[in-house]
C-alpha cells in the first residue's frame, strides 16, 4: 500500500511455509531495494503477512528496527547475499 | 662471413685471443659475437665446420656460468644446420643434459634448449630414437620444474611429439606424467599488458593433449581425475572433466575398469547436487563418452561386460528418481539415462529396455497434467535419441516393441486440455513421425486427423502454430498422406468459409487454414497440390469486392512468401512455384491497376497488397539458378517494356501496360531483382521511396562504363534543381540518400561528390534533420534491397571507408555550424559512430570524444539528447577509454539528470546507468556522489524518469559491494 501524500509505503510478504527459514532475508531485501528504489521521504514498514509464519513476530521486529537492519548491511557477507538477491542478472 | 669474403675457420682464428681469454666476461663476449653469427649463417656451413664448431661448443658447455647463454645460442644455430653429420645431434643433447643444470638458467635460455630439443627432434628423429629411454629421461630432468608460461607451452608440444612419435618411454612413464600433471588442473591468469599473448586456454589445451596422447597414463591420470573432480574450484572441475572426454577418445576397457565404479559415483554427484549448468553439460559429455568408449571395445566371451555392468549401475542409481515426476532430481536422472544411451545402439537398447515401459507405466499412474508432461518429456528425449540409428531391425529395437503403448499415450496427450501437454505430446509425434516405420499407415492416418484438428480447432494459438510446424516437419517423410488427406481437408474448410460469410470465427479460422496450408508445404509434390489450392482462393478472394477483401488476399500472399520460403532450397520446386506464382500475381496486379484505378478507396488498399506481394516474387526468384531467372526474366522483360502480356494466364485485358513511358530507366533492366523493383514502382501510387529505391538498385548492379556515368550525371542533373527549392525537397532528398547508399556501397568514385551535398545539406535548416536520418540509411543494413542477398554489389569495409572520409568533415561541419543545426551534425555523427565496427571505433574514439564531450555542455536540448543516445552504446561497448573521462562524463550526466526536458533526463539516467560498466576501481570514488545524486530523480514526477533512476541507482548500489 502506498500513500504518497503521507509518504508511507507497507508491504507485506507470505512466505512459502510457516518455517520459512529465508523470511529475514525476504524481507531484508525488500526492505533493501525499497531503500534504494524510494526517494527519501517515504516511510517503510516491511512486514509478514498476518498469520503466515511461525515466528512472524520476531520477524517483524527485526524488520523493523532501523539499527539491526543497518548492522545487517554492514556485515559484508549478509550485504553479498542481499546483493546477490537484488542483481535481476547472473 | 655471409658474402663468402670471410671463412668462419678466419673469424675464429680472428677472435682466437678473445675466446681464449682468461676473463670469463671477455671469453663470453667472444662466444657471443661467434654465435651470433652463426644464427645468421647457418645455412652456408660446410660439414668439417660444423663437425668442430659442436665440438668447441660442447667443450665450452663446461666453461664459466656466464659463458653458457651465449653457446646454447651457437649451439640453437648449428641445431639448425642440415649438414650436421649423424651422431653429432646425440652428442650435443648427452654433453647438455650432461653439463648443464637447465631449470636454474634465465627464461630465455631455458626457451633455447627447449628449441635445440624440438630442432633435433624435427630433423633428426631417427638418432634420437638410438638413444632410448635416455633420451626421455634426459628431457625429464631438463623440464623438471619449469615454471614460464612460454617455455611450457614449447615443452608440453615436446611431450607430446615424444609420446606420438613413439619416442621409447622405457620404465620412465610414471616420472613423464607426474612432471607435466604437476601443473594439472593449469591456474593461471596471464598478467595485464601481457605481450606474448598467452592465455590459460592454451596452456589447458596443449596440457591436456598430452595428458590424453597415450593410454599409458590411464593408471596414474584416472585417479587424478576423480580427486580433481571433488575440487571446490569450477574450473579445475570442468578441467577435469574436459580431460576425461578427450581421454575416452582413445582408451579403452582395460583402462577404464578399475576406475568406473568411482567415475560414475563422481559423475554422478556432480550432476544430483550441482548449480552451475556448465558443470552438468560436462558431466553429460564425459559420461556420453564413457560410455561410447565401453561400447566401442570388442567383446570376447570369457571376460565380463563392461558395459553392461557399468550400464546396470547407471540404471540402478537413476530409475527409482524416474518414478517420482515432483522431485528435483528426475531431470538430472533422465539427462543422466540419455548421455549414457546416446552412446551407442547397444547402450540405448540396454537403457531403454528398462526404462522405457517404467516411463509408461508412470504416465498412467501419475494422473496430474503437469507430472505427465515431465514423462512425456522424458519419453520424448529417450525417443529422439532413437534417431541416431537410424533404421533398426524390428525385433531389436525396443520402442518397436512398445509402439501401441507409446502410441496411446502420445494420442492421449494431445487429447488432454492442458496446453502445454499438448505442446509435448505433438513434439513427440514429430519425433514418432521420423521413426521409419514406427507409425503404421492407420496410425498415421490417426495422427493426421490430430494434426488437423489442432491446427484448426484449438482455441490456444500456441500449440495450432506447433501442430502446424509439426505437419511440416512430417510432411517431407509421409507427402502422400498428407496431400491426400490433410490438403484436401483444408481447401474444403477454405470453400465452406467461402459460402457463410463474416462470422468472426470463421474469419480467423480461414487464416489458420492459409497458414496450415503454407506450413505442410514442405515437399516438393505437396507444393504442387497446395499452390493452386492457394491462388484458386486468391483469385475467388479478389473477385468479391469488399474491403475486407484486401487483409484476405494479405494473409494469401503471406502464405504464398512462407511456400517460397520453404521450397527455396529445392531447384525443382523453386522452378515450379515460379512459374505458378509470379505471372498469376502479375496478371492479377496488371488487371487490379486497369480495373481500379480510378476508385480511390480501393487504392490505399492495394498499397497494402502490394507490399505483401513483392516479397513473395523476391523470394520465388532470389533462388532460382540463372539459366532458369533468364528464362523468366525474357518473359518479364518484354512484359514491362512492351506491355507483352501474353505469357501471363487469362490474358483478357487489353495490352495498355507501358510503366517505362518515361523512360529513364530504361538501359538497365537486365537484372531480375532491378525488375521487382521496377514492377513496384511502375503502379502508380507507391511513394517515391520505392521508386528511389528502385534507381539506387539499378545504379548499383549496373557495369562500371560510360553509360552508368551518363545516367547517374541525368539524375544528379534532375534532383539538384529541386533540392534548391519547390515542393518536391524532400522526394529529392530521398533519391538522393538512396542513390549516395548504391555509390557508398560500390566505392563508386561519384559517391564522394553526393555525400558532400549531404554533408552541405546538413546546415539546410529544412531539410538538416532528415538528413542526419538519411546517415542511418546509409550506414545501416537495409532491409528489403541493396543488400548482399539480393547479390548487390557491396564492397567490404565501406563503412569504415565512409567514416575516414567524412567524420573529419562532420567535425569540422559541427564547429562550424550555427546553434539551431549543430544538432544535426551530431546526429549524423552519432549514426555513422554507432554502425561503426567496434575495432575500429575504439581505435578513432580519443579523438572523437572531447567533441563529444563538449556538445553535452552545449544548452540546446536536441544536442543534449543525441550526443546522449550516442554516449551510451560507446559506454557499454568501449568502457576503456571512456574511463579517462569519468570526472567530466558523472558531473555532466548528473547535472542532466535535472534537465527540464523529460527526454533528456531519461536519456542522462540512462548514461549513468550504463556507467556502470566501467572498470570498478575507476567507478568507486564517484559512488557515494552519484548515489545521492540519484536519489533526487526518485522522486521525479514523471513514471518513465523515476523507472530509468531505480534501474540506474540500484546499479550503481551494487558498485564494487560484494555479491555483484
Amino acid at each position: 500500500q502506498v500513500n504518497d501524500a503521507e509518504s508511507t509505503v507497507a508491504v507485506e510478504f507470505t512466505p512459502t511455509i510457516p518455517h520459512c527459514s529465508m523470511a529475514t532475508l525476504i524481507g531484508l531485501s525488500i526492505k533493501v531495494k525499497l531503500i534504494r528504489s524510494l526517494p527519501e521521504r517515504f516511510k517503510l514498514d516491511v512486514h509478514i503477512t498476518p498469520g503466515t509464519h511461525a515466528s512472524e513476530h520476531a520477524v517483524n521486529k527485526q524488520l523493523a528496527d532501523k539499527e539491526r537492519v543497518a548492522a545487517a548491511l554492514e556485515n559484508s557477507h549478509l550485504l553479498e547475499v542481499v546483493n546477490q538477491c537484488l542483481s535481476a542478472r547472473s | 662471413v655471409k658474402d663468402g669474403s670471410w671463412t668462419v675457420l678466419q673469424l675464429v682464428e680472428a677472435l682466437g685471443s678473445c675466446l681464449e681469454n682468461t676473463d670469463p666476461r671477455t671469453r663470453g663476449r667472444g662466444i657471443q659475437l661467434l654465435s651470433q653469427v652463426l644464427l645468421q649463417c647457418y645455412s652456408l656451413l660446410q660439414a668439417k665446420e660444423v663437425l668442430h664448431l659442436v665440438l668447441f661448443y660442447e667443450n665450452r658447455l663446461q666453461d664459466h656460468h656466464l659463458v653458457i647463454p651465449s653457446v646454447l645460442q651457437g649451439l640453437r644455430a648449428l641445431s639448425m644446420c642440415e649438414v650436421l653429420s649423424p651422431g653429432l645431434a646425440v652428442s650435443v643433447l648427452k654433453a647438455i643434459f650432461q653439463e648443464v643444470h637447465v631449470q636454474s638458467l634465465m627464461q630465455l635460455d631455458r626457451h633455447t634448449v627447449y628449441s635445440i630439443i624440438t630442432n633435433f627432434m624435427g630433423t633428426r628423429e631417427e638418432e634420437l630414437k638410438g638413444l632410448g629411454a635416455d633420451f626421455t629421461f634426459g628431457f625429464i630432468q631438463v623440464m623438471d620444474g619449469e615454471k614460464d608460461p612460454r617455455n611450457l607451452l614449447v615443452a608440453f608440444q615436446i611431450v607430446r611429439d615424444l609420446i606420438a612419435k613413439n619416442y621409447a618411454l622405457g620404465p620412465f612413464v610414471e616420472e613423464l606424467f607426474e612432471v607435466t600433471s604437476c601443473y594439472f588442473p593449469i591456474d593461471f591468469t596471464p598478467p595485464p599488458n601481457d605481450p606474448h599473448g598467452i592465455q590459460r586456454e592454451d596452456l589447458i589445451l596443449s596440457l591436456r593433449a598430452v595428458l590424453s596422447s597415450t593410454p599409458q597414463f590411464a593408471e596414474f591420470l584416472l585417479p587424478l581425475l576423480i580427486e580433481k573432480m571433488d575440487s571446490d574450484l569450477q574450473s579445475a572441475k570442468l578441467d577435469s572433466l574436459q580431460t576425461l572426454t578427450a581421454c575416452c577418445a582413445i582408451y579403452g576397457q582395460k583402462e577404464l575398469q578399475e576406475f568406473l565404479p568411482s567415475l560414475w559415483s563422481s559423475l554422478r554427484r556432480e550432476v544430483f547436487q550441482t548449480a552451475s549448468e556448465k558443470v552438468e553439460t560436462e558431466c553429460l559429455t564425459a559420461l556420453h563418452a564413457l560410455s561410447v568408449c565401453l561400447s566401442r571395445s570388442v567383446l570376447s566371451s570369457d571376460t565380463e561386460d563392461l558395459l553392461d555392468s557399468f550400464l546396470s549401475n547407471i540404471l540402478q542409481d537413476c530409475r527409482h528418481h524416474l518414478c517420482e515426476p515432483d522431485m528435483k532430481l528426475v531431470w538430472p536422472s533422465a539427462k543422466l539415462l540419455q548421455a549414457a544411451a546416446g552412446a551407442s545402439l547397444r547402450a540405448y537398447h540396454c537403457i531403454t529396455r528398462s526404462v522405457l515401459p517404467l516411463l509408461l507405466e508412470q504416465y498412467i499412474k501419475h494422473p496430474q497434467s503437469s507430472q505427465r508432461r515431465t514423462i512425456l518429456e522424458m519419453l520424448l528425449g529417450f525417443l529422439e535419441l532413437q534417431q541416431k540409428w537410424g533404421h533398426v531391425e524390428e525385433d531389436e529395437s525396443t520402442p518397436l516393441s512398445l509402439q501401441d503403448r507409446v502410441c496411446s499415450v502420445v494420442f492421449a496427450a494431445l487429447m488432454d486440455p492442458s496446453v502445454q501437454l499438448q505442446l509435448v505430446g505433438i513434439r513427440a509425434l514429430t519425433v514418432l513421425g521420423s521413426l521409419q516405420g514406427f507409425l503404421s499407415p492407420s496410425d498415421l492416418e490417426l495422427v493426421v486427423d490430430h494434426l488437423i484438428r489442432l491446427a484448426l480447432h484449438e482455441e490456444d494459438s500456441q500449440s495450432s502454430e506447433a501442430a502446424m510446424e509439426a505437419a511440416g516437419s512430417l510432411a517431407p517423410i509421409y507427402p502422400k498422406v498428407f496431400s491426400g488427406r490433410m490438403v484436401p481437408r483444408l481447401e474444403e474448410e477454405l470453400q465452406s468459409g467461402q459460402e457463410e460469410e463474416s462470422s468472426r470465427d470463421h474469419c480467423s479460422r480461414q487464416q489458420r487454414c492459409l497458414q496450415a496450408l503454407a506450413a505442410v508445404s514442405t515437399h516438393t509434390s505437396i507444393v504442387r497440390e497446395t499452390v493452386p489450392v492457394l491462388l484458386q482462393h486468391l483469385r475467388t478472394v479478389q473477385k468479391g469486392s469488399e474491403a475486407k477483401n484486401a487483409q484476405d488476399v494479405v494473409s494469401v500472399c503471406q502464405s504464398l512468401h512462407r511456400v517460397a520460403l520453404q521450397c527455396q532450397q529445392d531447384v525443382e520446386g523453386c522452378w515450379y512455384y515460379h512459374q505458378t506464382v509470379v505471372p498469376c500475381l502479375l496478371a492479377m496486379a496488371v488487371a487490379m491497376q486497369e480495373s481500379t484505378y480510378p476508385l480511390l478507396g480501393k487504392a490505399l488498399l492495394e498499397e497494402e497488397v502490394l507490399a505483401a506481394m513483392v516479397p513473395v516474387i523476391s523470394a520465388a526468384t532470389t533462388h532460382l539458378s540463372p539459366e532458369l531467372a533468364a528464362q523468366s526474366a525474357s518473359h518479364m522483360v518484354p512484359l514491362f517494356l512492351d506491355g507483352e502480356v501474353s505469357f501471363l494466364p487469362q490474358n483478357s485485358f487489353p495490352c495498355s501496360f507501358q510503366p517505362f513511358e518515361a523512360g529513364e530507366c530504361l538501359e538497365a533492366q537486365r537484372r531480375l531483382v532491378a525488375l521487382l523493383m521496377a514492377f513496384v514502382c511502375s503502379l502508380p501510387h507507391n511513394v517515391t521511396t520505392t521508386a528511389a529505391k528502385c534507381f539506387a538498385g539499378l545504379v548499383n548492379k549496373h557495369p562500371e562504363g560510360q553509360q552508368l556515368d551518363e545516367i547517374l550525371q541525368l539524375a544528379v542533373n534532375r534532383m539538384e534543381p529541386s533540392l534548391v527549392e519547390g515542393p518536391r525537397r524532400t522526394q529529392a532528398l530521398t533519391l538522393l540518400l538512396w542513390v549516395t547508399k548504391a555509390l557508398v556501397l560500390r566505392y563508386h568514385p561519384l559517391s564522394s561528390h553526393l555525400t558532400d551535398k549531404l554533408l552541405g545539406l546538413l546546415g539546410d535548416s529544412e531539410l538538416g534533420p532528415a538528413v542526419a536520418d538519411g546517415f542511418f540509411l546509409l550506414m545501416a543494413e537495409s532491409p528489403d534491397v541493396l543488400h548482399k542477398g539480393c547479390h548487390a554489389n557491396v564492397r567490404i569495409m565501406f563503412r569504415q571507408r565512409f567514416f575516414t572520409d567524412n567524420v573529419p568533415k562532420l567535425v569540422q561541419g559541427f564547429h562550424g555550424a550555427g546553434p539551431g543545426v549543430k544538432a544535426n551534425y551530431l546526429k549524423a555523427l552519432s549514426h555513422v559512430l554507432n554502425h561503426l565496427p567496434k575495432p575500429v571505433l575504439v581505435t578513432e574514439l580519443p579523438t572523437l570524444l572531447s567533441l563529444l564531450l563538449e556538445a553535452l555542455s552545449c544548452s540546446d536540448r536536441v544536442v543534449q539528447l543525441s550526443t546522449l543516445s550516442c554516449l551510451q552504446p560507446l559506454l557499454l561497448e568501449a568502457p576503456q577509454i571512456m574511463s579517462l573521462h569519468i570526472d567530466t562524463l558523472v558531473t555532466k550526466f548528473l547535472s542532466l539528470t535535472s534537465s527540464p526536458t523529460m527526454a533528456v533526463r531519461i536519456a542522462a539516467l540512462r548514461c549513468a546507468h550504463a556507467l556502470t560498466s566501467l572498470p570498478v576501481t575507476v567507478l568507486l570514488p564517484y559512488k557515494a556522489r552519484v548515489i545521492r545524486a540519484l536519489a533526487k530523480p526518485l522522486d521525479d514526477k514523471k513514471r518513465l524518469v523515476r523507472k530509468e533512476a531505480v534501474a540506474a541507482r540500484g546499479e550503481w548500489f551494487l558498485v564494487g559491494s560484494p555479491g555483484r
